[in-house]
C-alpha cells in the first residue's frame, strides 16, 4: 500500500534532475543563511517559497507534455497583454515601469512570465508544424520572440529582454534555424548595437553598466562598486576560502546585493576555488541532465523546451557568475536556484516541472 | 576504406529530415561545446580573482576592513615646583556623526545642538555633510557626551579623546602653552617638552564593517606608552604675584604691554614669567591669536641703561677704570664722529662725575666715556660671557637671541651707543640672567624653567671683587637720589638699575615711544631674587623705568621676599647700612 503511494507520488519525478535541483537549492540555502549574517527570517522565507514552488513542480510534472503545451497560448497571450498593461499604467520602481499592480494577486513582473511563455510557444508552435518546417515558420517564431522582447527592451529591462530573447534563438537553433540566417543575424544584432550605441538609443545606464564591467574602476562609487567589491569577496577567499559564515567582505556589509544577484560572490568568499568548482559541476550536470532529457524526448515540444530550458538554466549561471566576477555587464540575473527572491525559484520550479514531465511520460516503444 | 566508411551516410538520408537527425550532428555539438567554453571561462575568471590576484583583491579587502585604532596615552602633566597641577589632561569625548545614517528630527537637533553649545543651523550643516564622517564636537565632556548618548540619535559615535585642563588660566598661559585637539603640543611648554609629556599612542586593531563600526576586536597593536609628568621650577604663588602687579602696572600706565621674570639667583630657576595681555589656553580662539606670544622670551627690545652696569663692570674688571675716579662730564653732552650723545639731566658736580654718581643717576655721557677705554674686542667678550647675543635656553620654545654684532664691524658711535644699551636687544630674561653675575659674587648661572635642584651651571664673568664694588653702585640706584626709590622694599636692602630706551621705529629712535625696564636683586646682603620688569610703551606722560618698572618690581620683590621669608637685612628704611658701604668706596678712592 505504502509502495503504491510512494510509487504514485515519484512516477514523474525524474530522480536525477530532483537531486541535483535539491543538492544546489540547499547550498543556496547555506549561502543566504550565511549572506544574513546569521539569521534565519531569510532563511526561512525562501524556504517556504521553495516548499510552494517544489509542489507546483510536482503538479507540473504530473501533467503530460501535450497537456502542458496548450498552455502556451493562453500563457503567452496573457503575457503580452500584462505586459502592454506595464507600459500603460505599471508601477515605476527605480527609473523602470516593470510591476503591474493587480487585484487580488499583487505586483507582477510580466517579463517573468515571458521567460517561460516564450519557450513554451515556439516550442508548441514547432511541434504543431513538425515535418513541414519551412523559412516562413521561422519568420512567425522570430515575430512571436520579437513582440514581448520589443515590450521588454521598452520597459526598461534590457537583461530580462535579452534572457527571452535568448531562449527564444535556443529554440530557432534547435530547430534547425539555418546557420545562415544565424550569422546574418548575428551581424544585423552587431550593428544594431553599434547603431543603438552610437544614435543614444541606450540609456546612460546602460551605456554606462557595458563600459563599467570593462573597466570597474571607471565608475568605484556606483556601478563599479559592486563589481570592484565582488571581485574583492571572491578574491579573497583564495583556493579553499574562509570557511561557511567566516566571509569577512560578505559580513561586513560590504558586498552589495548579497543575498540576491551577487550571492555567488559569498559563496566565493567562503568556499574558495574549490568550492566554484563544485558548483560549477552541479550546474554542468543538471544542465547535462536536461539535454539528456532533451535528446531522449519522444515529442518535438518535448526536444525544443527540454533543451531550451536546460540552456536557459545554463544562461542565467553563466550571465549572473559572469557578471558577478566582473565578466559581464550588470544586469539583474539570479543564480538559478540560490538567488534570494520568489519570483525567479517559481519560474525554475515550473521549468524543473516541465523537464520531469518530458523526462517522465514517455510513450511505451519498444518496451 | 575512408569512402567506403562514409557511404551508409549518404545512403540514409532522406528528402526530409526527421527531427531526431535535426537534433544531432553540429547542432549538438556545438551546444555542448558551449557550454563547456562557457564554463571553462568561469572556471579561468575563479583561477585569476582567486589564485593570481588572491593577494592583492585579499589586501583591498583588509584595507576596507581592517583598521588601526589609536589608543590614546594619557598626557604627563606639567606641574610647578611644589607640585600644584598647572596643566593636566582629563577624559573627554569627540563627537562624530555619518551623516548619511543619522536619523534625527528637529528636536533631536535641537537638543543636540543646546547639548553641544552650536547653534542648530551649524548642526545641520555639518549633518547634511557629504562626507562619510564628520566631528560635530571635540573635548566634549563626559558628561555632555552622556547627554548625547541619551538622545539616542542613531549615526553619532563617540570617541575617547582627553581634554587638556589649565586651571591657572590665565597667569600661566604664555609659559604653558597650548595643545591641539588631538593633545599635541602646539606653544610653550606644551611644544616644547611635548615628547617628555605626551608618551607614546598605542594601537589595537579591529575590524569595522561599511559603516565604520567596529565589530571585532583583532587585539591590541602597541599598548600606549604614558606620558610623564613634568616639573616646571615656576612656583604658582610668585608667579600669580607677578601677574598681578604687571597687570596692574601696565593698566596704569595705559601701556601697550609688558613682561616680567622672577629668577632664584643661585639655582638660576625661573619662578615667575609672566606677560600682559595674556590669553587663557583653554581658550582656542584668544590663543590662536597671539595672545599665548611670550614676550619675555620671544620679543627682543633694546635695553637702554640697564646695560650700564656691565660696562662699568668690565671696565672695574679689566683695570682701565677705578671705581674711585672722577670722569669728566664733557657739559653733559659728548660728539663722537658726528653724533652728539647727552644726558637727560645733568649728572655730577664741577664738571666730574663719580663712577658711583654715572651708574647711579645713569649717564650716558659718563658711561661712553669709560667705555671708550675698552678695545672693542675685550667688551665685546664680557658681553658675550654675561649671555648677550645668546638665547637663555630655559626649555623654552622659539627664544631670541638677541644681537650682538661682532667686535671688528664696531664704530666708535656705535660702542659708544652699545655702552648704555642702544644698538643691541636682549630678551626679559637674557637680560635678567645677566644680572645674577651681580647677585652671584660675578659668576652668571644658568636659567632653566624646570626644577632643578637649587643648583644651577654656573660660569664666572666678573670677579668677585668687581661685584664687591659694583652692588652697592647698583643698591644706590634705588635711593631717593637715585633713578629709581620707587623700587625699594621696606626691609630688605635693593640693588638695581633703570631702563627707559627709545624705541626704535623704522631706522629712527621716536620720542613718545618707550620702554621702560628695571632690573634689581634682593636682599643685597645675599642676594636671593633677580627680578626683571619690562613695560612697554606706558602712555600716561610717565614714561621712565623708575617711574614705570620700578614700582612693579618693588611690589614682586617685596611680596617674594615675605612669601619666602627672607630675614630682614636693612631693619629701618632708609638703608644706613649701604649708605656706610658706599661712603667707604669713595673714601678710598679719595
Amino acid at each position: 500500500m505504502i509502495q503504491v503511494i510512494w510509487n504514485k507520488l515519484t512516477d514523474h519525478i525524474d530522480p536525477i534532475l530532483f537531486a541535483l535541483v535539491t543538492i544546489i537549492t540547499v547550498l543556496g540555502l547555506l549561502v543566504l543563511y550565511s549572506a544574513a549574517n546569521e539569521t534565519m527570517s531569510r532563511v526561512v522565507s525562501q524556504s517556504q517559497k521553495v516548499v510552494i514552488a517544489v509542489i507546483i513542480m510536482f503538479v507540473i510534472a504530473n501533467l503530460s507534455p501535450s497537456f502542458i503545451a496548450r498552455f502556451a497560448i493562453p500563457m503567452y497571450i496573457a503575457g503580452i497583454i500584462l505586459l502592454l498593461g506595464v507600459a500603460l499604467g505599471g508601477e515605476v520602481i527605480k527609473g523602470a515601469r516593470r510591476w503591474l499592480k493587480l487585484p487580488l494577486i499583487g505586483n507582477i513582473q510580466p517579463s517573468e512570465i515571458m521567460k517561460l511563455a516564450v519557450p513554451l510557444i515556439l516550442a508548441w508552435y514547432f511541434d504543431k508544424h513538425e515535418g513541414a518546417i519551412s523559412w516562413k515558420n521561422f519568420l512567425v517564431a522570430g515575430l512571436l520572440v520579437a513582440i514581448p522582447f520589443a515590450l521588454i527592451v521598452r520597459q526598461p529591462d534590457l537583461g530580462t529582454a535579452l534572457l527571452v530573447g535568448a531562449c527564444g534563438f535556443f529554440i530557432l537553433y534547435l530547430a534547425g534555424l539555418d546557420w545562415r540566417i544565424m550569422i546574418g543575424g548575428a551581424v544585423v544584432a552587431a550593428l544594431a548595437f553599434a547603431g543603438a550605441w552610437e544614435f543614444n538609443l541606450l540609456h546612460d545606464y546602460q551605456k554606462e553598466r557595458v563600459l563599467t564591467a570593462f573597466d570597474p574602476g571607471r565608475d568605484s562609487q556606483d556601478a563599479g562598486w559592486h563589481t570592484i567589491q565582488a571581485a574583492i569577496a571572491i578574491g579573497s577567499g583564495g583556493l579553499v576560502g574562509k570557511g561557511w559564515l567566516a566571509g569577512t567582505q560578505t559580513h561586513l556589509e560590504f558586498l552589495p546585493e548579497k543575498h540576491t544577484d551577487f550571492i555567488v560572490a559569498v559563496y566565493g568568499e567562503e568556499f574558495g576555488l574549490i568550492g566554484a568548482l563544485l558548483l560549477f559541476a552541479l550546474y554542468i550536470l543538471l544542465i547535462g541532465r536536461c539535454m539528456l532529457i532533451a535528446m531522449r524526448a519522444q515529442s518535438l515540444f518535448g526536444r525544443l523546451i527540454a533543451g531550451t530550458l536546460g540552456l536557459m538554466f545554463f544562461t542565467y549561471t553563466f550571465v549572473n557568475v559572469g557578471m558577478v566576477a566582473g565578466l559581464l555587464p550588470v544586469v539583474g540575473v539570479p543564480l538559478p536556484f540560490v538567488s534570494f527572491g520568489g519570483t525567479a525559484m517559481m519560474t525554475l520550479f515550473v521549468a524543473v516541472g516541465i523537464l520531469m514531465s518530458v523526462a517522465t511520460h514517455r510513450k511505451l516503444v519498444g518496451s | 576504406m575512408t569512402r567506403a566508411g562514409n557511404s551508409p551516410m549518404i545512403g540514409q538520408r532522406r528528402a526530409k529530415p526527421t527531427f531526431a537527425e535535426r537534433f544531432s550532428g553540429w547542432r549538438v555539438q556545438l551546444v555542448v561545446f558551449g557550454l563547456l567554453a562557457g564554463f571553462a571561462v568561469l572556471v579561468g575568471r575563479g583561477v585569476y580573482l582567486q589564485v593570481v590576484q588572491h593577494d592583492d583583491l585579499t589586501k583591498r579587502g583588509d584595507a576596507r576592513t581592517l583598521r588601526d585604532v589609536t589608543v590614546p596615552a594619557h598626557r604627563g602633566r606639567i606641574l610647578d615646583r611644589e607640585g600644584a597641577v598647572l596643566a593636566s589632561s582629563v577624559p573627554a569625548r569627540g563627537i562624530l556623526a555619518f551623516p548619511d545614517q543619522v536619523e534625527a528630527d528637529e528636536k533631536q537637533i535641537a537638543s543636540l545642538a543646546q547639548i553641544l553649545g552650536q547653534r542648530t543651523a551649524d548642526v545641520k550643516k555639518k549633518l547634511n555633510s557629504d562626507r562619510d564622517v564628520v566631528y560635530l564636537a571635540r573635548s566634549v565632556s563626559t558628561e555632555k557626551a552622556d547627554a548625547v548618548k541619551a538622545l539616542k540619535i542613531p549615526g553619532l559615535s563617540l570617541q575617547n579623546e582627553f581634554k587638556r585642563e589649565y586651571p591657572s588660566q590665565e597667569v600661566m598661559g604664555q609659559v604653558l602653552g597650548i595643545t591641539n585637539v588631538d593633545d599635541i603640543g602646539q606653544e610653550g611648554i606644551e611644544l616644547s617638552q611635548n615628547e617628555w609629556l605626551s608618551g607614546k599612542h598605542g594601537a589595537r586593531r579591529v575590524m569595522i564593517d561599511r559603516r565604520g563600526g567596529v565589530v571585532e576586536e583583532q587585539g591590541s597593536i602597541r599598548s600606549p606608552q604614558q606620558g610623564r609628568d613634568l616639573q616646571l621650577s615656576l612656583d604658582s604663588r610668585v608667579q600669580h604675584i607677578a601677574f598681578r602687579e604687571l597687570k596692574r602696572g601696565v593698566e596704569a600706565n595705559r601701556a601697550k604691554g609688558g613682561a616680567a621674570v622672577v629668577l632664584d639667583a643661585k639655582s638660576g630657576e625661573i619662578l615667575a614669567l609672566v606677560n600682559y595681555p595674556t590669553a587663557d589656553p583653554s581658550d582656542r580662539s584668544a590663543a590662536a591669536n597671539g595672545g599665548l606670544r611670550n614676550r619675555a622670551v620671544a620679543d627682543l627690545f633694546e635695553p637702554g641703561s640697564t646695560m650700564k652696569p656691565f660696562t662699568v663692570a668690565t671696565a672695574i674688571d679689566t683695570g682701565v677704570l677705578k671705581a674711585s675716579e672722577q670722569i669728566a662730564m664733557t657739559g653733559g653732552q659728548y660728539t663722537l664722529t658726528g653724533a652728539t650723545i647727552r644726558d637727560s639731566h645733568s649728572v655730577g658736580s664741577g664738571g666730574y662725575a663719580s663712577v658711583l654718581e654715572i651708574v647711579q643717576k645713569s649717564s650716558n655721557v659718563g658711561t661712553a666715556r669709560i667705555a671708550e677705554r675698552l678695545p672693542n674686542e675685550l667688551m665685546s667678550r664680557y658681553l658675550q660671557r654675561a649671555g648677550f647675543g645668546r638665547a637663555p635656553q630655559t626649555g623654552f620654545p622659539g627664544e631670541a637671541h638677541g644681537r650682538l654684532r661682532a667686535a671688528q664691524t664696531w664704530r666708535p658711535i656705535e660702542k659708544a651707543t652699545m655702552s648704555y644699551g642702544y644698538g643691541l636687544s636682549v630678551n626679559l630674561v637674557q637680560l635678567a640672567r645677566a644680572y645674577t653675575a651681580f647677585a652671584n659674587r660675578g659668576s652668571l648661572v644658568d636659567v632653566t624653567l624646570f626644577k632643578n635642584g637649587g643648583v644651577g651651571r654656573q660660569a664666572r664673568v666678573y670677579s668677585p671683587e668687581t661685584t664687591q664694588i659694583m652692588l652697592p653702585m647698583l643698591e644706590r640706584a634705588t635711593h631717593r637720589d637715585g633713578t629709581a626709590p620707587q623700587s625699594q622694599v621696606a626691609g630688605y636692602r635693593v640693588a638695581g638699575k633703570t631702563g627707559t630706551a627709545k624705541k626704535l621705529t623704522g631706522a629712527t629712535y621716536v620720542d613718545g615711544r618707550y620702554v621702560a625696564s628695571f632690573v634689581g636683586l634682593a636682599p643685597v646682603s645675599n642676594p636671593r631674587y633677580v627680578i626683571a620688569v619690562m613695560i612697554d610703551e606706558p602712555s600716561t606722560g610717565l614714561f621712565y623705568g623708575g617711574q614705570v618698572a620700578a614700582p612693579v618690581f618693588s611690589q614682586v620683590m617685596a611680596q617674594t621676599l615675605r612669601l619666602f621669608e627672607v630675614p630682614f637685612d636693612a631693619p629701618t628704611p632708609g638703608v644706613p647700612g649701604a649708605e656706610t658701604a658706599v661712603a667707604a668706596i669713595v673714601r678710598e678712592g679719595n
